[in-house]
Parts: C-alpha cells; sequence; structure tokens
C-alpha cells in the first residue's frame, strides 16, 4: 500500500539540538516514525509524516522539542470557527493558547 | 458501581480490598454493543467506571497496564489477554479512547497519579512499572509520572493486539509496533461513522430538492417530482457516497495529497454515473444546466465530506488541515452556490 502522508512543508515541529540528551523518547512515542536518534541525538527524518500530536514535546524531559499541537480535523476546524462545540470528540480551540491542554491531537470518533 | 457489567466475573482479593475480574475475550453481547456503537445505534458513550480491575490472576509481580474508559478500547486490551495476567488500569478519559483522550488532556499524567494513588497501586504490585499505550503519550509525560507517582512510564505498542509480543521481546516494540499505520480494515470500520454523520443532515437537504422538484418543470407536480425530484435526491446521495464511502476505501489510491482533493475525484466519478444515466436529456437548455448543477454540488459535496474524513485519519496535522480548508473551502462554498443557481433556473425555465 502506498505510504500515506498529507501536506508537504505546513507542519510546526522543530527541534533542538542543543537541549536535547538523546533519551530516545520522542523517537518511542511518535507515531509517525519523524524522529531517529544517532550518536546520543535526536533528529528529524520525514518531517512532513509529523501529525502534530505533540507526543514527543509533552514527553521531551528537556523541552527540546516545540510543536504547535492540533487536531487535523476538518469539522473541529468548522465547528470551531463557528463557535459552537465540536460533534468530534476531539476538541479544536484556534484562539487558545496551542502549546498545552488547548488543541488535541486525535482522529478520531 | 451501580450495576455489575456483564463483563465482570467476579472479585479477587489484594492488600487493600477487593478488586473486580474482568473476562478476557468478548461475548456476542460485547460484539453487538461495538456494533451499535459504530453505526451511532443507541447510545454512543459505553463507559467503564475508572479504577484497578484484575485480568486472570494476577499477582504482586504482574505488570499493570493502563487504558481508557471507553468499551471499546477497554475491550481491544481484554480480548488480546486470554491466559495472561495482568492488572488493567483504567483512567477516566469520559469514554473516549486512549489518542483523543490524550489529545483532550483527560488520559493525562494528573489522572494517571489520581488513579494509582486511588486504586493504592503502590501497596498491590512490588514493581514500580506501568505499561501505557503509545497513543496516550500525547498527554502523559512519563518523566512527569516518575516525579509525581514513583512509577515509571513504558510506552507499549500502538495496537493493544501487540502486547503479547511486546512483552515477550523484552518489552521492546519493533518500529512496526511504534507506527500508527491506516490500513483498508481500519478505514472501513470508519465508513458507517461517516456515512450515518453525513446523512443526518443530508435527508433532510434531499427532501427538501425532491419536493421543490415538483413546482418547475413540463409535467404536473407530482410528474415533475418523480423525475427531476428523484434525480435530486439520487444525485445528493451519490454525492454522499463518493465523498463518505469512496474516500476512506480508496484513500491511497486517491491522487493527491488534500482529502478534498482526493473528493473531487470521486466526486467527479459519480456525478459522470448520473450524467450517463440522464443521456438524452442533456439537448435541452434546462436539461443542460440541471446536468451543470448536479456536476458542481457533487463534487462540491464529495469533496466536502472527503476532506471531514482527516478527522478521522490517522495522520493529518492541523497546520495541514487549515493549509487545505483555506483553498478548498472557498472553492466548494463557490461551486455549490453556483450549481444551486443552475438548478434553480433550469426548474424555472423547464
Amino acid at each position: 500500500m502506498a505510504t500515506l502522508t498529507y501536506l508537504k512543508d505546513v507542519v510546526t515541529l522543530t527541534l533542538d539540538e542543543e537541549l536535547c540528551i538523546g533519551c530516545a523518547l520522542c523517537e518511542i512515542v511518535c507515531p509517525h516514525a519523524v524522529f531517529t536518534v544517532d550518536d546520543r541525538i535526536a533528529v528529524i527524518g520525514d518531517r512532513d509524516a509529523c501529525m502534530e500530536c505533540g507526543a514527543c514535546a509533552r514527553n521531551c524531559p528537556t523541552d527540546a522539542i516545540y510543536v504547535k499541537v492540533g487536531v487535523g480535523c476538518a469539522a473541529a476546524v468548522i465547528s470551531g470557527a463557528l463557535g459552537i462545540e465540536s460533534a468530534c470528540c476531539c476538541v479544536d480551540e484556534p484562539e487558545q493558547k496551542v502549546t498545552e491542554e488547548s488543541e488535541s491531537s486525535c482522529n478520531c470518533c | 458501581m451501580t450495576k455489575r457489567s456483564h463483563f465482570i466475573t467476579g472479585e479477587m482479593a489484594t492488600p487493600v480490598g477487593p478488586v473486580p475480574c474482568v473476562e478476557s475475550g468478548l461475548s456476542l453481547r460485547d460484539r453487538l454493543e461495538t456494533w451499535k456503537v459504530r453505526w451511532r445505534i443507541g447510545r454512543m458513550k459505553y463507559t467503564i467506571p475508572p479504577g484497578l480491575y484484575a485480568l486472570g490472576s494476577p499477582d504482586a509481580s504482574s505488570e499493570v497496564v493502563v487504558t481508557a474508559n471507553f468499551k471499546l478500547t477497554f475491550d481491544s486490551v481484554r480480548r488480546v489477554l486470554p491466559g495472561h495476567d495482568f492488572w488493567i488500569l483504567v483512567l477516566d478519559t469520559k469514554g473516549v479512547n486512549v489518542w483523543c483522550a490524550a489529545g483532550k488532556g483527560t488520559f493525562s499524567t494528573g489522572e494517571l497519579i489520581h488513579q494509582i494513588a486511588t486504586a493504592r497501586l503502590s501497596e498491590i504490585v512490588e514493581h514500580r512499572r506501568l505499561l501505557l499505550p503509545q497513543l496516550g503519550a500525547p498527554g502523559v509525560a512519563a518523566h512527569e509520572v516518575k516525579k509525581g507517582s514513583g512509577f515509571k512510564v513504558l510506552y507499549g505498542p500502538v495496537l493493544a493486539r501487540d502486547i503479547p509480543a511486546f512483552i515477550t521481546a523484552g518489552m521492546e516494540a519493533t518500529p512496526a509496533m511504534r507506527t500508527k499505520s491506516f490500513p483498508l480494515g481500519e478505514r472501513i470500520v470508519l465508513i458507517p461513522i461517516e456515512l450515518t454523520g453525513a446523512l443526518r443532515y443530508m435527508i433532510p437537504v434531499m427532501a427538501a430538492f425532491y419536493f421543490l422538484s415538483g413546482l418547475g418543470g413540463p409535467g404536473d407536480y407530482w410528474a415533475n417530482v418523480s423525475t427531476f425530484g428523484f434525480l435530486a435526491s439520487a444525485s445528493l446521495f451519490a454525492g454522499v457516497v463518493a465523498g463518505a464511502v469512496l474516500v476512506p476505501l480508496l484513500l491511497p489510491w486517491l491522487p493527491g495529497r488534500p482529502f478534498s482533493l482526493k473528493g473531487l475525484w470521486t466526486g467527479l466519478v459519480a456525478a459522470g454515473i448520473i450524467l450517463l444515466w440522464l443521456g438524452s436529456g442533456l439537448t435541452t437548455l434546462s436539461g443542460r444546466l440541471e446536468a451543470g448543477a448536479w456536476l458542481l454540488m457533487m463534487t462540491a459535496l464529495s469533496a466536502f465530506l472527503g476532506m471531514n474524513f482527516t478527522g478521522s485519519s490517522t495522520y493529518t496535522s492541523l497546520s495541514g488541515v487549515r493549509k487545505e480548508m483555506r483553498i478548498a473551502v472557498p472553492l466548494q462554498i463557490g461551486a455549490a452556490a453556483v450549481g444551486l443557481i443552475l438548478w434553480f433556473t433550469s426548474r424555472l425555465i423547464a
């Protein structure tokens, strides 16, 4: 089967190599194998495969990873824009601070 | 617990009191409940009371598997572990699956620490390890759980069914177990949800077109309804099928990365079939306008529904969806509006 990849050059994922301690948790938690750890430092491989779920950033003990976390869900974006609560189980709150609890990362229901 | 759930087989004694035992493997009733959830029949939230459960006959050295309190998720854990002895710690995710709950913040560091304390887990097991689903990671910071509870988080595989292999391999996951794929089988089980979701608002729309169709045309009201009204409903239904069934089914093979583009292709095919069916009707001006109207409205509808499938897919980012929507939504609205004007015109001059 063809590898499923979404749009090119849009994701917000960045890695600060200076802060990386090579613990490899990002490599473990990423559901799309974006990270590999070579020589005690994480490397972003296929960046376009990132779905901005935020698992890597949440589990990075040194905050070396930044990603603007969100749900890639059109229905949630529409609901958010119309100011109604999403029918989807994922909640999209584009106006809030988008790093920690606000936007979510599921693809679901 | 007010009423004992049907999958509870009894209780087992622990140093901190009785813990409910769960049946491993699924009963016919479990399977029926799953089927009903997929088709939106009855209640959508089958929740499990949060807390600790025993699967098999776990003891102080048995592993602790952490999961969500959505019934389907809980089932996926207990069905794959027959013959194994495990503790299952269920977090209160408000009846939502692990991945969604992790994103929403209910499958979280705080909730995990809370449930560990409530269950008095450190008095039940002698080790300090927890096996978490990998897809819980967006909500849980392993290093903070360690700090807050003393338990070390081990991220297991994406799928519960790989847990036995993961444990056999000495708590090591293969790259395949760590990757969230989106195979045909997983896409097929989502089709009922996509279809029922779309039909909920499309059935009233289809009915409106059906009865409006009688107001213009060569025959009397009911003659017009039976020709143009039937065509309208059939076209809209075909557009729904193109977007909500064909897009999930054919996802990897439809050209282009944006989901709305994938829906555009299936919509064009569906519209092509409708136009072939119209056939000789295309000789009159009103027939041509009507054909153009359905070409535009069906592709707009299918592209929209295809775009909506991003929410159920397992690899789309919010940044990507926003970029896609900025271009696709105005085009969809434009095509639908022009289609609607053409359709009303064709009804008026017919």
